[in-house]
């Protein structure tokens, strides 16, 4: 589904990125983890074309994203507040990402009914704009705007951060879902090596922007990375 | 504790991310202020001078007359400029500082603004000049007291008013039409109020007054603040209560409407987009400098066309300036929506034209004038639709600054303005149209200065779909500077 070449981003002199090649296959859930400026928000934004590659390039489902704008149907995200739009209320949001991807209220609704226990209330009918929204409460509607309008590609940037335990837990189940059904491939970064364990197939472990282990997710696994990154 | 609270207000000020962004404009505002400085002082010094030479009266009495309508043209200006003194206090309130200290510096602040001494540009010399012609000392000191503490009031006015638009609003609302009312003779307000301002020439003592009310003002916002010192109440951001909107009426127009829908939400729901829309309001009164032969360096035929293209276009030239801006908070979202450039662009594209026709509407009143004044403003509509909402599109393209929906700041013309590409764009904006007009005015006749103009927006409307093209390309080309661009807040 995803394909990576010989991708690299400088800044100046120093490379924050630098991945020679990377097959992500079609409904795989993947985890990249890493210390901060590994480069894991660099290599999503790569992905959603938001910044130019140096050298390289990726490919999404047979697009190279940075020529060519037929990933976007299919490819949705969530990376920070930047995604959302401040001054709609929660369901105005929905509705409008609902229409860009051809989505009727309907069609949202009933979407949306399936995470009336992820948004534990908080979310929708509230009388309230996205920017009074808590930070938390913010992300939530971030993350089910993404899964908005049968996405086959999810990007979601550090999904657990700033989130409740029991949402925490949620999520983990949500997402545990979605890679069952092989249809839809999840990318996924996180500070946190038992949520990334739990969730994902596959681990990539970034440091200072090269990939330095790539593990399939196995029960050793968070043992290895506790060790890795404890070392 | 003063100089703790001094070194901070200096860093503040020195360590601000924009202080090096823009050392030209910098010095293009010292100069900015220079010459109001000047303005102000030659007026102090001169205003006597002229209402006698123009033998209107007793000079001290003309400018008592005229003293209401400058008090609030102050008030109002502060509103939309002066920033409130709590904005910064946050980080102090858990520290071990007392907080009446913190409300006391942070009023203090507001006391010595440049919105304060400024006025003593104009008070000071015009008081120096009422001494030296023979007024009573005492008098003249007394006056010159009273209307300072006015000002002062002033300022503490718009601490305590501060984000209520609601009271605002209206009240501006009535001044202008009390202002009209002046102007057509029906009712004269400064009939009432002008002997108060005489009073205090008259009875030096009044000045404590006025005094009495700045005291209570000040000590009202202090009190008011102190009180209110808490990340749940007066340091809270307004939050206002939300209601999902849907405008069902626009699904009509497929993706263009979605667009639509949320770029309405846009403009009614937050601080910064209202503002534009309100002063494009403005623009439309604009050309009432012209029409009426205000000023006389207007006169010229020429300068008709330039008063119906702002007349016409103060919504092109106050919110579509900025596009994409408006949308800088959450342009990695669009950008990596379904979304396609043409869509977007057409949509604040229709934007602007509906909002040009609406003024053109409005601005009906000018066949008061004469048809030659509202064929004006047509004929600069004509140009706004058929050339200059291309060019403000286009000029946006290269505008890389965030908008903060949320505040007035910045909202009357700022760095942004002052690009060199879009200060070129401008020229086509208003020069061009000029030339085209004075082309047809001179060589064949007014008509044909006219038809001129209106040809030059007709042919441009007709190749819209390549200009869109086109200016598709531009913002695709510059789509990863901006994306960086906004992505670092000021």
């Amino acid at each position: 589904m995803i394909t990576v070449q010989n991708l690299t981003k400088k800044y100046g002199e120093s490379i924050v990125l630098n991945i020679e090649n990377l097959e992500i296959p079609k409904g795989q859930s993947f985890g990249l983890v890493g210390n901060n400026g590994a480069g894991k928000t660099t290599f999503f934004s790569l992905m959603l074309d938001l910044i130019q590659p140096t050298t390289g390039h990726i490919s999404n489902n047979g697009v190279q994203v940075d020529a060519s704008e037929a990933w976007k149907p299919f490819t949705s995200a969530f990376i920070d507040e930047t995604f959302l739009i401040g001054y709609l209320t929660p369901e105005e949001y929905f509705y409008f990402i609902g229409e860009l991807r051809g989505q009727n209220k309907a069609d949202v609704d009933n979407l949306l009914s399936g995470f009336e226990d992820f948004f534990h209330g908080e979310i929708l009918g509230q009388k309230k704009y996205l920017r009074d929204l808590s930070k938390g409460n913010q992300k939530k509607a971030g993350i089910v705007a993404s899964f908005i309008g049968n996405p086959e590609v999810i990007i979601l940037d550090e999904p657990f951060a700033n989130l409740d335990p029991t949402t925490q837990i949620r999520l983990k189940g949500i997402i545990r879902e979605l890679a069952a059904s092989k249809e839809v491939t999840v990318l996924v970064s996180s500070h946190d090596l038992i949520h990334v364990t739990e969730v994902c197939e596959r681990i990539v472990v970034l440091s200072k922007g090269e990939q330095v282990k790539d593990i399939q997710t196995s029960k050793e696994t968070l043992k290895e990375l506790e060790v890795f990154f404890g070392g | 504790m003063l100089k703790h609270f001094l070194t901070l207000e200096w860093k503040s000020f020195f360590r601000s991310a924009s202080f090096k962004a823009n050392l030209a404009i910098k010095i293009f505002m010292i100069f900015g202020a220079l010459y109001f400085m000047v303005v102000f002082l030659g007026l102090g010094i001169g205003a006597f001078y002229i209402i006698e030479k123009q033998g209107w009266g007793d000079p001290l009495l003309i400018v008592n007359q005229f003293m209401i309508y400058y008090l609030v043209i102050d008030l109002y200006i502060r509103y939309m400029l002066q920033k409130m003194p709590i904005t910064n206090i946050k980080p102090l309130l858990y520290l071990p500082v007392k907080k009446s200290q913190v409300v006391a510096y942070s009023l203090g602040k507001t006391v010595v603004s440049f919105f304060n001494w400024s006025h003593a540009f104009f008070f000071v010399p015009f008081s120096i000049v009422l001494l030296i012609e023979g007024y009573s000392p005492i008098g003249v000191i007394g006056w010159h007291l009273g209307i300072m503490a006015l000002f002062y009031c002033n300022n503490f006015i718009n601490v305590l008013v501060n984000n209520m638009d609601n009271v605002f609003y209206t009240l501006l609302g009535v001044v202008l039409v009390l202002g009209a009312c002046q102007y057509y003779e029906l009712f004269n307000i400064t009939v009432y109020t002008s002997p108060f301002f005489k009073a205090l020439y008259e009875m030096p003592w009044m000045a404590f007054l006025t005094w009495g009310l700045l005291i209570s003002l000040a000590s009202s916002a202090y009190i008011y603040f102190k009180g209110h010192v808490y990340l749940d109440a007066g340091l809270a951001g307004k939050k206002s209560l939300a209601k999902t909107e849907d405008y069902a009426w626009l699904n009509r127009f497929g993706n263009l409407g979605t667009f639509l829908k949320n770029d309405i939400k846009l403009i009614r729901r937050n601080k910064r987009s209202k503002t534009s829309v309100i002063m494009s309001f403005f623009f439309i009164f604009y050309g009432l400098l012209f029409f009426t032969g205000g000023i006389e360096a207007y006169d010229g035929p020429v300068w008709k066309i330039f008063a119906g293209i702002f007349i016409s276009g103060g919504f092109l030239f106050s919110f579509g300036q900025f596009v994409p801006s408006w949308d800088s908070a959450y342009y990695p979202l669009m950008m990596s929506q379904n979304i396609r450039y043409r869509e977007y662009l057409s949509s604040k594209w229709y934007l602007i034209i509906i909002a040009t026709i609406l003024s053109t509407i409005l601005a009906s009143f000018y066949i008061y004038f004469g048809w030659d004044a509202y064929l004006a403003v047509i004929v600069g509509a004509i140009y706004n639709i058929g050339v200059n909402s291309y060019l403000v599109l286009w000029g946006g393209a290269y505008i890389k600054t965030p908008i903060d929906l949320t505040s007035n700041k910045k909202a009357f013309g700022d760095k942004q303005a002052f690009n060199s590409k879009t200060l070129l764009l401008t020229l086509p904006k208003l020069i061009l149209p000029l030339g085209v007009y004075a082309l047809g005015h001179y060589l064949i006749s007014p008509t044909a200065g006219y038809i001129f103009v209106a040809m030059a927006g007709i042919i441009g409307f007709g190749f819209r779909n390549k200009v869109f093209a086109m200016i598709e390309s531009i913002y695709k080309k510059e789509k990863y500077k901006t994306l960086a661009a906004y992505k670092q807040k000021s």
